[in-house]
């Protein structure tokens, strides 16, 4: 397996608008080799770019980024193969009228005969505790279920690393514990996009983002502090 | 709403194909429609029926498929006793319930899945032409996805625009609408591309 490092080198983003341009990411280089890492910071600060850019998702206007060995800008189908992503909001991201039919859109690709891809959909689902509700529509599901049914979907092909994009934002506080102790449960390299600084402060090493830089970076607790002081001043 | 009306089992018509299933829907609807007999129509609501009875088609699907169904059905067969008198009227209602029971047994029981591997393995010989089969199949799966999903958005639209007071105002709620379907639209398609889907 290729070693679980996330390199960004000077990658950095920035879009044309109809008065010039706009800077999404300055330049930025990062290493990153822990399992837990969180990326905090205000909205619009460039969190989501960030992140972004580990899948592919956004391409950086300039610089590079390498995630476990695969070159992004080069390769970003093997880019996705390595790195699952989930997003905030998980009725975008399920397709299908019921949950193990949704496991099974990504096992496709992975399991070519029907019967073994709804065997192995209806254990990723019973993983999640979701088992009960294999055959139930995606649309009856609570909010809480519906972001573990996502994160099953993500998970399901089994990726090297999850980039989260602020998967708790909608979620009660009984629901967040449940996701959160997913994601803090996972063999899996994690990046956690996260307005929760509790959730922030769990993670071995955080990266806080303003004005479209890395503004601190060091362990959790400390970043979180950092980041408190610097909304209160 | 046909979506989501799949139910697991094994009885007879879930162990067919999905192939000889859609075949036979097509033939089967063709047919119906295009015998113009009072008694044949009798007769093909008649297998529609047993096909149904057959497939353990649930009372509740049903009526949520016929609601919307039999009141279109209902103005076809009234604009059709104006025309063509009594019995073309009756004929043509009894088609379109028809039409629908046969509908309903094929998604009653052929999961999403199995239809999108038949589409692939359909389109397979078209491969050539540069045409992707998965890539289709996921175009039929979003079609049927986006339905629900729409409707929802329009739902959640239409009542922020009430509680601001805003309901008697076409643009107060359809601009935003618009809006979110097409924002709905890029955020389903980043979490495609995420998943590997369509690569």
């Amino acid at each position: 397996m290729a070693p679980a490092t996330i390199s960004l080198d000077g990658a950095g983003v920035t879009v044309e608008t109809d008065d010039g341009h706009r800077v999404l990411l300055e330049p930025t280089t990062l290493r990153l080799t822990e399992r837990r890492i969180g990326v905090i910071g205000a909205n619009g600060s460039g969190k989501s770019t960030l992140v972004r850019l580990l899948n592919g998702l956004v391409a950086p206007t300039t610089g590079r980024v390498e995630v476990h060995g695969v070159d992004v800008g080069r390769d970003p189908r093997a880019a996705r193969r390595v790195v699952g992503f989930a997003f905030t909001d998980p009725s975008a991201q399920l397709v299908m009228p019921t949950c193990v039919e949704d496991v099974e859109l990504s096992l496709r690709r992975h399991v070519r005969a029907g019967a073994e891809r709804r065997v192995r959909a209806l254990e990723v689902l019973d993983r999640f505790g979701l088992a009960d509700h294999a055959h139930d529509s995606v649309h009856s599901l609570s909010g809480g279920q519906r972001q573990l049914l996502a994160l099953a979907g993500v998970l399901a092909i089994e990726p090297a690393l999850l980039v989260a994009d602020e998967p708790t934002t909608l979620l009660d506080l009984a629901n967040t514990r449940r996701v959160a102790d997913v994601l803090f449960g996972l063999d899996q390299q994690l990046v956690l996009v996260t307005h929760d600084l509790e959730l922030a402060a769990r993670c071995e090493r955080v990266v806080v983002v303003d004005a479209a830089r890395v503004a601190y970076d060091g362990p959790g607790e400390a970043a979180v502090a950092h980041y408190r002081d610097a909304v209160s001043a | 709403m046909p979506a989501g009306a799949f139910r697991p089992g094994t009885t007879l018509l879930h162990r067919l194909s999905p192939g000889t299933k859609v075949v036979a829907l097509v033939v089967l609807s063709v047919a119906t429609v295009a015998i113009r007999d009072l008694g044949a129509a009798l007769v093909a609501l008649g297998v529609a029926v047993v096909l149904s009875l057959l497939a353990r088609v649930r009372l509740r699907a049903l009526a949520r498929a016929l609601r919307y169904v039999l009141l279109l059905a209902v103005v076809a067969g009234a604009v059709q006793w104006w025309f063509h008198g009594r019995d073309k009227a009756i004929e043509t209602f009894l088609d379109l319930v028809t039409l629908t029971l046969l509908a309903l047994v094929l998604t009653t029981t052929t999961s999403v899945n199995a239809m999108l591997d038949g589409i692939v393995r359909w389109a397979g010989p078209f491969r050539r032409l540069g045409f992707s089969p998965e890539r289709l199949a996921l175009t039929f799966s979003m079609a049927i996805q986006a339905l629900p999903a729409t409707f929802a958005i329009a739902v959640e639209t239409r009542d922020a625009a009430r509680a601001r007071g805003l309901d008697g105002r076409p643009r107060a709620y359809l601009t935003p609408f618009v809006v979110r379907v097409v924002a709905r639209a890029h955020e389903t398609g980043d979490a495609l591309q995420a998943r590997g889907i369509g690569d």
